[in-house]
């Protein structure tokens, strides 16, 4: 009921103001013989920022500080003696029972005469602040309206200034991007740090246990070493690499040198459906179908291959990494100048001596960054190694084993939990902060590789 | 400046006096070519264009862009293949072979008819990997010694050994554009062609490039059957004893360069040789 | 110089001839690796789709009981349900109805739904109750009891009832289960598996399509009415965060990058900080939303506004580099033309260029709504995992999301049943996307041929 009333009331002052720097800046047009040097619209849009931003900034000085200054309100109205024999859970049901009766909704069982004194009193209250907040609102939104509409002048340069409060705006939105980042990198650097102090990086970084403790008692935390999860990771990584490279880059060549038109324009889409995939279906597929049927093709050739298994997840995690390497792949094989494709032609290449020799070297800065980029999408994908790689936090080289990963671990020691206090929820920062600058590092190498390889060829 | 045109001039004098009027008839005719047409798409570029091409002498196509003088060169070793939707008619015969013919092998073909582009177009490697390239695809080298030789020999005659024999290994597109242009020439040459097409040689260079590359020709017109596509009538005039006259798509006038130039029997000729036309 | 003679060039030519053949089998074999590449991948694609279609159809089918069920008074001793103008404020009245749906609650249901049950079953038809009551689903007796509490004058009444069967009768009805198993290895007793058969002949048990997938929530006690309303709304509101948010944000972020941001090593920054952010793993986001909205502003834990604020955060990149990347393609003409008449940069941004480019900004928002919404890994992360029964109403509210649910009910311990189920989940998320993308390319086709 309040929100409508607000939003009503904004709306109504928005009209008002608007229309009053409107007809104003009409005004000068037919009484001037002078050159005015905005049009209508900009002299009402420039009263109507005016007038917006204080009426705004007041209620949102009220959203912020009003449910406190009501509580302060509410503890007042409750007789002292009262209050002293009430612990916090009683008061903040008392609070609550006061409330609910300022609302009309009423209480149940006996109530006491303070209490139905101070619902009364707090309803006023609300009331009055409401009202008065409203007031105060419309009032120095009103007086921002008369002082901006007594600005507009024939020569006030209400474009320029409306434009330049979008400009403002625009900007404010691309900071979203910077404060992202500022957001991540601060969240995971204290959160690490904080980790740090119960576990030493060394014992972190280059430690080759991991063993979590979650009953954390007597000081014992458990062993937080990053290897195995690191060796899961990159044994993963390499396998989907191993899968999605060949089939995504010669995809790519197929598709862009030799298929005929019609087999592209239906087999490129057709690729491309994989990549829109949510990967928990990907973790699904890997889960019920592929690990099964390795295991099963495991016993068949007399190799002991787990269902849930490095190479499970990374053949599943190469599949969904195939659309990513073979566009990427095709964009940069389309980049290079058809020129030296004629020149091997003109010597007599065959199409494929053509691409081998003379395609693929000259991409290849291109295809390395791609490359990576792919590798830096298979380090940080999650729910794949989730549920297909078996979650044992091992440090072994079998990919026939189930494997431990950086995120999977992230996973477990993180769900829902945001009590960070011990080592086995904050670990989950210190191993995101290792991921992020894997990550990081790699993204920046490959577009610093791919941007020189595109300058080459401009 | 004086420096240049000196050296056209210089070039002109060896054309001139290498000059002979009957040169360019008398050769035996290497290549023909019948009611050749060409269709991109929807769209007809070439119209029925018959030709003979003198063994060992250079022919020069001219006419305004987009007349068709280089989708012709182009269908001569059938690079026209590797666009999609060309399609080409008529009959092409290289010392009376169809290379249209269903069992010619392109691959076999374009060992005999090399191509020299119009921008340069070294590959990003070696100077040396550039000339080698050709004859190491094509298994023309017994050994490693066979190899120096051909790329030695190539650059050789391309004239530009002596200003890369240093640095062989270093790639060849950090060389000037003209010394591209004669790497790409060498490297058309390593394969030891019959033919050698060039689709205006010069258009990216500089006038003393030029008069290098023009001088280059004349030398080669020795041993090769050069045809040369350009759209400077002087230089047409410079480096060839056979000139053919392409307009819209069609062959307006074929002839010995002299009389082209000098007494052109056709008015569309006679208006792009005075600079009427485009 | 060398003079090329006429042996020289047959030696030549023979020499090329020779390697042609091995030349050519290379090309071909070239070729062929290329089209194995395609057919593995478009073969993955057949795979993953032909699978789990396979496996998540037969989940769309369900198996409904349809029983005479009697609200015997003998069972039900309540008293008259409370009236609002028998209170004299709301809070009494609420909880005297609290009251009272407990008692109703305390009631044995049980006892009519076996009843019901028994009625149906041929006279004399020996079975123990327990056996009996693994029939139908566990949620049967809430579902009577929510019937009685809406309409309290069924008491006395028969009335015919669709329930739904268990998720053994259903795999038992379904032929999930091997039939030759022994008594040992199946979930039904031998009594209550013959009684399903009777039921089927007679038309009481029969199959259908599968609303309650669609129309109830979450359930663990009872895996046969387990349904998506709860993850789907879920979604919904966090996908109403995301467009009200990430689109107006990312495409007024792109347009001042693009348009108005002057060439200074700020904008580079940016620039760079951008090209980032769309690749940092989506994992790190849940840390950011987990660290930040939940741990520090306090929003509140497993709500889809923290999901939303989350996944927002996650699309901004996308739709930015999109929309910049339709910006840079608007030709120089158009805003020459425009600056030439006199508009200033900001009338020719928004009157000119930005229509030009609606269409591929709209596709590249809903292809970049589309995949948040196939998240899981950062929802995790801020507590969206937990069990929720109920459908969330405002976006401050626990819930669930789709990916999630799907996430939940693979781990779920009744595979045979959850298996197929979550298949189906599956195919509904397929779907959802699918109609998404089709709607961007058809929206796009629209608007290009109109433009």
């Amino acid at each position: 009921m309040n929100t409508l009333i607000i939003a009503a009331v904004l709306l109504i002052m928005l009209g008002v103001a608007y229309q009053s720097g409107w007809s104003r800046g009409r005004g000068l047009a037919t009484v001037g013989g002078t050159r005015v040097h905005s049009r209508p619209q900009y002299h009402g849009s420039f009263v109507a920022v005016w007038t917006m931003i204080p009426a705004l900034l007041i209620l949102a000085l009220w959203a912020y500080f009003g449910p406190g200054l009501t509580r302060s309100y509410t503890v007042a109205q409750i007789p002292q003696d009262i209050l002293l024999s009430l612990d916090q859970a009683g008061l903040n049901s008392e609070i609550a029972r006061i409330q609910s009766m300022a609302s009309g909704f009423g209480a149940t069982g006996e109530i006491a005469d303070w209490e139905a004194a101070a619902g009364a009193a707090l309803r006023s209250f609300q009331f009055l602040t409401f009202a008065g907040v409203l007031v105060l609102a419309i009032l120095a939104g009103g007086s921002a309206l008369v002082y901006a509409r007594s600005r507009i002048t024939a020569r006030l340069r209400a474009r320029t200034a409306v434009e330049q409060f979008i400009s403002w705006m625009l900007l404010a939105c691309s900071a979203v991007a910077i404060l992202t980042t500022l957001g991540i990198v601060a969240s995971l650097v204290t959160e690490a740090f904080k980790f740090f102090t119960f576990i030493s990086p060394i014992d972190f970084f280059l430690g080759t246990v991991w063993a979590p403790n979650n009953a954390a008692n007597g000081g014992n935390y458990g062993s937080y070493g990053l290897l195995p999860l690191l060796t899961g990771t990159l044994m993963i990584t390499a396998i989907a690499m191993l899968v999605a490279v060949p089939v995504g880059l010669m995809a790519a060549i197929y598709l862009s040198q030799y298929a005929h038109p019609r087999l592209r324009a239906v087999a490129k889409p057709l690729i491309e459906i994989l990549a829109g995939i949510p990967t928990i279906v990907f973790g699904f597929f890997a889960l019920v179908t592929v690990g099964p049927f390795l295991r099963d093709l495991g016993n068949f050739i007399g190799l002991d291959i787990n269902a849930t298994s490095a190479l499970t997840a990374g053949i599943v995690m190469g599949i969904m990494i195939i659309p990513f390497v073979s566009s990427l792949s095709d964009d940069i094989l389309n980049q290079v100048p058809s020129s030296l494709r004629d020149g091997a032609y003109g010597l007599g290449a065959t199409q494929s001596e053509t691409i081998r020799n003379v395609l693929l070297p000259a991409a290849l800065p291109g295809i390395v960054g791609a490359f990576l980029l792919a590798v830096s999408r298979a380090v940080g994908e999650t729910m794949i190694v989730v549920l297909a790689a078996g979650n044992a936090p091992i440090l072994r080289f079998n990919p026939l084993e189930p494997v431990g990963t950086i995120t999977v671990s992230i996973v477990n020691q993180l769900t829902g939990d945001t009590d960070f206090t011990g080592p086995q929820s904050l670990v989950g920062f210190a191993l995101g902060l290792t991921l992020f600058v894997m990550t990081l590092g790699l993204n920046i190498f490959a577009l610093y590789i791919v941007r020189r390889f595109r300058e080459q060829y401009e | 400046m004086d420096l240049m045109s000196g050296k056209v001039k210089m070039t002109q004098q060896t054309v001139t006096t290498s000059m002979n009027p009957s040169e360019g008839l008398d050769r035996p005719i290497r290549l023909t070519a019948r009611d050749v047409t060409v269709h991109y798409g929807a769209k007809q570029a070439l119209f029925g264009i018959s030709i003979d091409i003198p063994d060992r002498a250079v022919t020069a196509f001219i006419g305004p862009s987009g007349c068709g003088k280089s989708t012709f060169l182009r269908c001569i070793n059938r690079m026209n293949d590797t666009i999609e939707g060309a399609r080409v008619g008529g009959t092409i015969r290289l010392d009376g072979q169809d290379i249209y013919a269903p069992d010619l092998d392109v691959v076999e073909l374009r060992a005999r008819v090399g191509m020299v582009f119009q921008k340069p177009n070294p590959f990003p490697k070696s100077i040396y990997d550039n000339v080698a390239y050709g004859p190491r695809i094509h298994g023309l080298a017994r050994n490693k010694a066979d190899l120096d030789e051909i790329v030695i020999s190539s650059l050789r005659k391309a004239g530009l050994f002596e200003e890369v024999k240093d640095r062989l290994n270093e790639p060849g597109t950090g060389l000037s554009g003209g010394q591209q242009q004669r790497l790409c020439i060498a490297r058309a040459i390593a394969v030891g062609p019959e033919v050698i097409l060039m689709d205006e040689p010069c258009s990216a260079l500089d006038p003393i490039a030029t008069a290098i590359i023009e001088e280059l020709i004349d030398e080669l017109r020795e041993n090769y059957t050069i045809v040369i596509v350009t759209h400077s009538m002087q230089q047409a005039a410079r480096v060839s004893q056979r000139t053919a006259f392409f307009h819209l798509g069609n062959l307006i006038e074929q002839g010995k360069t002299e009389d082209i130039f000098t007494n052109p029997v056709n008015k569309q000729t006679q208006d792009y040789i005075m600079g009427r036309i485009g | 110089m060398a003079d090329l003679t006429a042996s020289d060039s047959a030696a030549r030519r023979q020499r090329v001839r020779a390697g042609l053949k091995r030349r050519h089998l290379g090309e071909q074999l070239f070729r062929g690796f290329g089209l194995l590449a395609i057919a593995v991948a478009l073969g993955f694609v057949a795979l993953l789709f032909i699978d789990i279609g396979r496996k998540g159809i037969p989940a769309f089918v369900q198996t409904n009981l349809h029983l005479a069920v009697t609200f015997d008074p003998a069972v039900i001793k309540l008293d008259p349900k409370p009236e609002p103008s028998q209170f004299a404020s709301e809070a009494e009245y609420r909880a005297a109805s609290l009251a009272w749906q407990r008692d109703a609650a305390l009631l044995n249901w049980n006892k009519i739904v076996e009843a019901a049950l028994r009625q149906a079953a041929p006279a004399g038809f020996d079975i123990d109750a327990r056996a009996l009551l693994r029939i139908p689903e566990t949620n049967a007796r809430h579902q009577l009891r929510e019937m009685f509490v809406a309409n309290p004058d069924l008491l006395g009444q028969t009335v015919e009832v669709d329930l739904l069967g268990s998720a053994d009768t259903d795999n038992w009805v379904k032929g999930n289960i091997d039939r030759s198993l022994g008594d040992a290895q199946q979930q039904l007793a031998p009594e209550a598996r013959a009684l399903i058969d009777q039921f089927q002949q007679e038309g009481i048990i029969s199959t259908g399509f599968a609303w309650s997938i669609f129309t109830n929530v979450d359930s663990r006690s009872a895996p046969a009415s387990a349904g998506l309303l709860g993850a789907f709304m879920g979604t919904l509101w966090m996908m109403l965060i995301v467009i009200v948010l990430a689109v107006p944000i990312g495409v007024a972020a792109a347009i001042y990058l693009e348009e108005f941001a002057p060439k200074s090593r700020l904008t580079d920054l940016i620039e760079v900080n951008i090209n980032n952010l769309a690749a940092v793993p989506s994992i790190v986001f849940g840390l950011l939303g987990a660290a930040v909205f939940v741990n520090w502003a306090h929003l509140p834990l497993s709500a889809p506004l923290v999901g939303g604020l989350v996944l927002t955060l996650m699309t901004l990149p996308t739709i930015i580099i999109a929309t910049r990347g339709a910006l840079l393609g608007v030709s120089p003409a158009l805003r020459q033309a425009a600056l030439g008449m006199g508009a200033s940069k900001t009338q020719m941004v928004f009157h000119h260029v930005l229509p030009v480019t609606f269409p591929s900004i709209l596709t590249a928002t809903i292809l970049g709504v589309a995949h948040a919404l196939g998240e899981t890994a950062p929802l995790l992360l801020i507590g969206m995992k937990a069990f929720v029964a109920s459908v969330p109403a405002t976006p401050l509210d626990q819930a669930t999301a789709l990916p999630v649910q799907i996430y939940l009910w693979q781990g779920n311990e009744n595979r045979n049943f959850f298996e197929p189920r979550t298949a189906a989940a599956i195919i509904v998320l397929l779907a959802v996307m699918i109609i998404l993308n089709g709607a961007a390319i058809y929206l796009r086709s629209r608007l290009e041929k109109r433009a």
